[in-house]
């Protein structure tokens, strides 16, 4: 965080510095300083940190199972997100291995999070365009996933759900006939959402070609996830280095080649069907059997560290563990994808125009609470 | 999980060759790769590491082991466009003294390091030379205490 200063500031000649946020409607908690000639944007300095809580110190004075609530709080729109692979790296460093019905129910509960992060976004963005029934739309439709998650989690967003060793409890046994459902009446909904968003010439004059990013760059700042995609490459973490049981289902990743604001919202578009994909195959594959593996008493590592990456709805998540033996972590360092994509935000606004800006920082899925932990 | 490490190896090992006893290979397993060097190795070390096809660090941070009087500073680096690659993190490794805290940046080579780096610097005191923001990213501006990520800092009401 840096000092509060007035909110606009005259630097002589034409331009003006300007603050946006960290109380404006459209930043979220976060301050981005912009530095505006005429209608262009000749400076940006993000400022992130209103929300940081030190998540990593505090999980230093928790136990493995206690982190699990704590470490899904920066993220809850995407709590699995969050707390897979941190669990995933918690049972490194325990040496205990979930059973394959968990594994693919932690795959289940990853994708409809990740559904749900996706359309909390793409309603966000809706209305920073101007379009309202984006923004009703989505959130909406959000709902039926939410209700899904919550069959299987107890709550409707903070599910605290994948546990080291296995899930905290079994799907219902209807889950599948009422997701299938769901999928069916989504995949329409998704023509829908093409035929009023994706498709208006309104929302292709805002988004395309606008906040244009090329490969080298992307690769250079360490751009992640849906943004690195629409760059042109096809890096996922499921596929790139597979966890769970992922490389047991088939899926595409999808790509764009132009780098800029729509190409990220129209690869994030097609995550969704991807997802909705991997979860039918599941039901296909999952098989009964036990859902936990049981460790009994408090859970202690041996000295050592374990990393490991997933890829969550923002991109990829990084979670690096030390042990030193006792019931704590003796560090727990993350790295989250919006931190990492926040570098990128300076790239893309300057030059751009300043009207430009909503169209620019929602396409990149910024998500304040996670980047500042 | 494959046992097969060729690629980890023949990485290694090209690194072994040009440095030869300046950097010592910490593991070798499935996917992961971690080399420690010297603090005055470091920088020559993560040039070769890029050479060699690694392009993002997608983490850096510290550890402090008060018992040593030491800072451990990690950097784990990716590569996303070549697919042979892309399965690997790749972390190198350097201690540093604490009393004098103070090591060259990377982001010259890696630039996605910039922030990184910045949030090392006001959690642990860790100041990288070159680095064109040393100045507080998530931290309140009037925090005045220990860096909070040094293990003499106690949390509130927890001491």
């Amino acid at each position: 965080m840096q000092n509060a200063a007035m909110n606009i500031e005259d630097k002589g000649g034409d331009q003006l510095v300007l603050h946006v946020g960290p109380q404006h409607p459209g930043s979220g908690h976060f301050r981005i300083i912009v530095t505006v000639d005429g209608d262009y944007i000749v400076g940006a300095k993000p400022d992130p940190g209103y929300v940081h809580r030190g998540a990593e110190k505090m999980a230093e004075y928790r136990d493995y199972i206690q982190n699990i609530p704590h470490l899904e709080r920066p993220v809850i729109i995407d709590a699995t997100g969050v707390t897979l692979p941190y669990v995933l790296t918690a049972e490194k460093i325990i040496d205990v291995e979930a059973p394959d019905r968990a594994q693919y129910i932690r795959m289940i509960m990853a994708e409809l999070n990740r559904i749900i992060s996706h359309l909390y976004w793409l309603g966000i963005y809706g209305i920073f365009l101007g379009h309202s029934t984006m923004f009703m739309w989505p959130m909406g439709d959000r709902e039926l996933f939410i209700d899904l998650a919550e069959s299987i989690g107890g709550t409707r967003v903070t599910f605290s759900y994948v546990v080291p060793g296995g899930v905290r409890n079994d799907m219902p046994t209807n889950f599948k006939e009422r997701a299938l459902k769901t999928f069916d009446y989504f995949e329409k909904r998704i023509e829908e959402y093409k035929k009023i968003f994706f498709n208006n010439p309104l929302m292709s004059a805002r988004t395309e070609g606008i906040g244009t990013m090329d490969k080298k760059d992307a690769i250079r700042l360490g751009i992640t996830g849906s943004n690195l995609r629409a760059c042109g490459i096809d890096s996922d973490t499921r596929k790139d280095e597979t966890y769970c049981l992922y490389d047991r289902v088939d899926f595409e990743i999808p790509t764009r080649k132009e780098g800029d604001s729509y190409a990220r919202c129209i690869v994030r578009l097609e995550e969704l069907q991807q997802s909705m994909n991997i979860m039918k195959q599941v039901f296909d594959l999952i098989e009964p059997g036990p859902i936990k593996q049981v460790i009994g008493g408090v859970m202690r590592g041996e000295p050592g560290e374990a990393f490991v990456r997933t890829e969550a709805a923002r991109g990829t998540m990084f979670y690096h563990i030390v042990s030193d033996g006792e019931k704590n972590p003796y560090r727990v360092k993350i790295s989250v994808p919006s931190f990492r994509n926040l570098i990128g935000m300076t790239h893309l606004l300057v030059g751009s125009r300043l009207a430009d800006m909503p169209a620019i920082y929602w396409s990149l899925d910024y998500w304040p609470v996670e980047a500042d932990r | 999980m494959p046992s097969n490490l060729d690629t980890e190896n023949q990485l290694v090992k090209s690194l072994t060759d040009q440095f030869k006893n300046k950097i010592k290979t910490e593991y070798v397993k499935h996917n992961r790769i971690k080399i420690s060097t010297n603090q005055d190795n470091l920088k020559s070390l993560a040039t070769s590491v890029k050479e060699l096809g690694f392009e993002q660090v997608i983490s850096h941070g510290g550890t402090d082991y008060p018992d040593n009087n030491v800072f451990r500073i990690e950097y784990h680096i990716i590569c996303v466009s070549k697919k042979k690659l892309r399965s690997i993190m790749f972390s190198i490794m350097t201690e540093i003294s604490k009393d004098t805290p103070e090591i060259e940046t990377l982001i010259d080579i890696f630039p996605s390091a910039e922030f990184h780096e910045q949030e090392t610097y006001e959690n642990f005191g860790i100041t990288f030379t070159g680095h064109p923001r040393m100045e507080k990213l998530l931290l309140p501006e009037d925090w005045d205490d220990i860096p909070p990520l040094r293990k003499d800092y106690i949390l509130p009401g927890r001491g």
